[in-house]
């Protein structure tokens, strides 16, 4: 626990405690421990002097804060207008039936995260998914079951 | 970079320029990696590796210069490689490729022809400008991204980098920059178009002890990503311009407003603006003109809104980033209330250019009323997707069919929609449209930031702007009733319409809510949500009819109106929709066609996709017909 907090509280010096650096502080936080647990947050709260339903304001305004954990592996379909034109919806509902989760959702266990994008700038592989750091361009089931099986 | 030397004065800066150029041979070879966001999805990353390993192995890393560039533009054929300074262009090179090309090219400096651009002759391209994609292209802007390491402050100033910053500090005044940056006609790339100058000039003027310039690269378009392709290929050229600008102005502070899934744009612009303060050109009395300049980075957290002025302004001071309303204009008070002027990526890119070569120059590009060029993100049904840069005025028809190469698979065209969600869509009739900001205006669309996405037979029209609701329903913010309300409203209708419960009356609820909302609404979201549904209704109001009348869908994209069936007298029985189909419902023996259970169907289109194109025997009905259809094919069976 000390030691989550240590790693906060670096965070929050490399911004400067001052409010105006609190997205920036919430950013490196999420990346740091893949969502924003609610001990840390009030530990921010206390550290830059700001109501905690300020930073709650924040977490649910911006959509890439998340306030329950993610999953070790995140899968992202691209739901961009190019994408869209070629079919991103089907490709969502076959990611979301092969994963067993809907968009936004965490697998029970943990393991996968399944979330939308917005333009990847790899429109050219429409329609589109990062399975972790991996392009899948236009998958079947199969191909994103194999990738699912593949991760550990 | 050559070494680190402080920069003191502008002769200082004259000597550096000179040793930098000097000391470059203009036929050393180079190989320049795409590393853009396209071709990274196609592995480039490995095609990297593999040159510089091999390049070592060959002994021929002493003479070549191999980087990691942001992106050429053609990212259909990814991964891209160009070899300069003949400017070969290799594509879909993989890394077992790369081995051949060193041997082949780098030092027998010979061509891989399976690796060159075949053109409709069959006959292969060598030349990168010479390939049809690039050939009617006017990249100014967008060229350089091939030639510049954009980890390379030399490749920049080689380049003539940083020139215009000097010149305009040392030779020219503030206002003689504004005035030069007005004359030019340069408007904003990011959305509404308005006159860079003017705004420049509104920003200078309040008495204030402070003022900002930002750099907007929140790039909200769902179907773009110019912003990114510049900002990662050449970031240099977005801070030497706000740099002018800030100059021009008088601001001190600039900000960049990135959004954070960019990161390599993030870490690009970062490792750009350390190596400039290590130079001295960024920081106090930089060159010893006493102009003062540092730069900021800030990201953004997402939120479409957000990249609205004075809400991206609000998210840079740590809050939620909502529009306010606009009495006060963010030139008067923006950013911590001080006087501010925001800029998209692209329009900052654009002012070195116009400092160093002239208004004229940069007004003999264009049409009257929008000069210069523009880049667009060619991207959905179409051939060849990629960014690419044009000229003003060049007609819709040139640059999907010319630079495009026309629709993907052949198949027709429908239409085309330009400014993302508060754009709309350009039908057929339409395609020799003079692209620049009033034609498209007039058109019911708009310029926006640069998407451009092209949409085939396939695309149902009501569908699409259904899409565009869901996306604003999702990044509205909620401030405003009418934006808040009217969107929900209107997506309402349009899921009725596309679920075949809509009626005739629907088309004008939709215009009723679409006019309140563009005349109440607090912000540009809410103002222009209602564009892509009155554009599609005035140029395809035949398919909302089909939908509400016939409960058809045109395009066979809307589930609820749509089934599937295989077409028995063209099934050859290959299987291959059956192995497929996720549910079973597809039956039928190997060479004898196949059948397909719509009980079971979930229609996920897999089936149809996977049908041979030259066999086209899946296709989609009406669900309505669904009953009849298979009492006939029962009735065939029984035969
Ligand atoms: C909802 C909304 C979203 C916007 N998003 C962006 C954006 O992502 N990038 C951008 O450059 N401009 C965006 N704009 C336009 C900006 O408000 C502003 O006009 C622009 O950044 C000014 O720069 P320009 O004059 O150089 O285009 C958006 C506007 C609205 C209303
Ligand atoms: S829209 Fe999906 S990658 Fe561009
Ligand atoms: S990303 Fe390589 S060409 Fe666009």
């Amino acid at each position: 626990m000390l030691g989550k907090l240590a790693a906060v509280d670096k965070i929050i010096e490399a911004h400067g405690s001052e409010r105006e650096g609190l997205i920036q502080i919430l950013l490196d936080i999420q990346r740091e421990f893949r969502w924003l647990p609610k001990d840390i947050l009030e530990h921010v709260s206390k550290r830059l002097d700001v109501p905690i339903n300020y930073i709650y304001n924040l977490t649910t305004f911006y959509a890439h804060f998340s306030l329950v954990p993610k999953g070790r592996h995140s899968m992202h379909v691209c739901m961009g207008t190019a994408c869209h034109v070629r079919g991103a919806e089907r490709l969502l509902e076959r990611t979301s039936k092969v994963l067993g989760i809907k968009p936004g959702q965490t697998s029970r266990d943990e393991k996968f995260s399944l979330d939308t994008v917005n333009c990847l700038g790899a429109c050219a592989l429409g329609p589109v998914m990062i399975a972790d750091d991996e392009y899948l361009s236009n998958p079947t089931m199969e191909d994103i079951r194999r990738k699912a099986d593949s991760c550990e | 970079m050559s070494e680190i030397e402080k920069l003191l004065n502008p002769s200082d800066f004259e000597a550096f320029q000179k040793k930098i150029v000097e000391g470059r041979d203009p036929n050393r070879t180079a190989v320049a990696v795409c590393s853009g966001p396209g071709c990274l999805a196609y592995a480039s990353g490995k095609v990297f590796d593999r040159f510089k390993v091999e390049l070592l192995e060959s002994g021929l890393a002493e003479e070549v210069t191999l980087a990691q560039t942001g992106c050429h533009g053609f990212c259909e054929r990814g991964p891209s490689v160009v070899i300069l300074p003949d400017e070969i262009c290799y594509l879909r090179v993989s890394p077992d490729d790369v081995k051949e090309i060193i041997e082949t090219t780098l030092r027998g400096g010979g061509i891989v022809e399976r690796l060159l651009y075949k053109g409709e002759d069959g006959l292969p391209v060598q030349k990168e400008s010479d390939i049809p994609f690039y050939k009617h292209q006017q990249k100014v802007v967008f060229g350089d991204n091939k030639r510049i390491d954009p980890r390379s402050i030399d490749d920049y100033i080689a380049r003539g980098g940083y020139t215009a910053l000097v010149k305009a500090i040392t030779t020219m005044s503030p206002e003689t920059v504004i005035a030069e940056v007005k004359e030019s006609g340069l408007r904003g790339r990011g959305g509404g178009g308005f006159p860079a100058g003017a705004k420049w000039e509104a920003t200078a003027k309040p008495p204030a002890d402070t003022r900002y310039v930002i750099v907007n690269a929140d790039e909200g378009d769902p179907g773009a990503y110019m912003d990114r392709g510049i900002l990662e290929g050449n970031p240099h050229s977005v801070i030497e311009g706000l740099m002018i600008g800030g100059y021009a102005i008088g601001a001190n502070e600039g900000y960049i407003y990135v959004r954070q899934e960019y990161p390599l744009a993030i870490d690009n612009v970062l490792y750009a603006l350390e190596v400039l303060r290590e130079i001295g050109l960024l920081g106090e009395n930089i060159l010893g003109t006493g102009f003062n300049f540092d730069i900021i980075v800030h990201k953004g957290a997402g939120a479409f809104v957000s990249g609205e002025s004075s809400a991206l302004m609000s998210a840079i001071e740590g809050r939620v980033g909502e529009p306010r309303p606009k009495y006060i204009r963010t030139s008067i008070s923006g950013l911590r209330g001080k006087p501010s002027c925001l800029n998209n990526v692209e329009t900052w890119a654009n002012v070195p250019l116009i400092i160093n070569k002239g208004a004229d120059w940069f007004k003999s590009i264009g049409t009257e009323g929008s000069k210069g060029t523009k880049i667009f993100s060619l991207v959905g049904n179409v051939k060849n997707t990629g960014l690419v840069e044009v000229p003003m005025g060049m007609t819709l028809r040139q640059i999907i069919f010319d630079i495009g190469g026309g629709i993907r698979d052949d198949k027709e065209f429908k239409a085309v929609q330009t400014g993302g969600p508060s754009g709309g869509v350009i039908p057929e009739d339409m395609l020799d449209l003079h692209v620049d900001y009033d034609e498209l205006y007039a058109a019911g669309s708009m310029m926006g930031s640069g998407g451009m996405i092209v949409m085939d037979k396939d695309t149902c029209m009501v569908n699409v702007a259904k899409y565009f609701l869901e996306f604003l329903s999702d990044e509205s913010c909620g401030k405003c009733v009418p934006c808040r309300d009217g969107i929900d409203q209107l997506l309402e209708v349009l899921q009725r319409l596309t679920s075949g419960n809509a009626l005739e009356e629907d088309l004008e609820l939709i215009e009723d809510i679409s006019l309140m909302m563009k005349e109440c609404a607090l912000c540009g979201l809410g103002q222009s949500a209602p564009n892509p549904v009155l554009s599609s209704i005035k140029y395809f109001k035949d398919e909302y009819i089909a939908h509400i009348a016939e409960k058809r869908c045109p395009g066979g994209v809307c589930k609820a109106l749509i089934a599937y069936t295989i077409d028995k007298e063209k099934c050859i029985g290959c299987g291959k929709c059956m192995k497929v189909c996720p549910v079973a419902a597809i039956t039928g023996e190997k060479k004898s066609p196949h059948k397909i259970n719509n009980a079971l169907c979930v229609k996920c289109d897999s089936c149809y996709q996977e049908c041979p194109a030259k066999v086209q025997a899946v296709t989609k009905i009406r669900q309505a017909d669904v009953i009849t259809a298979f009492a006939t094919s029962e009735e065939a069976a029984n035969e």
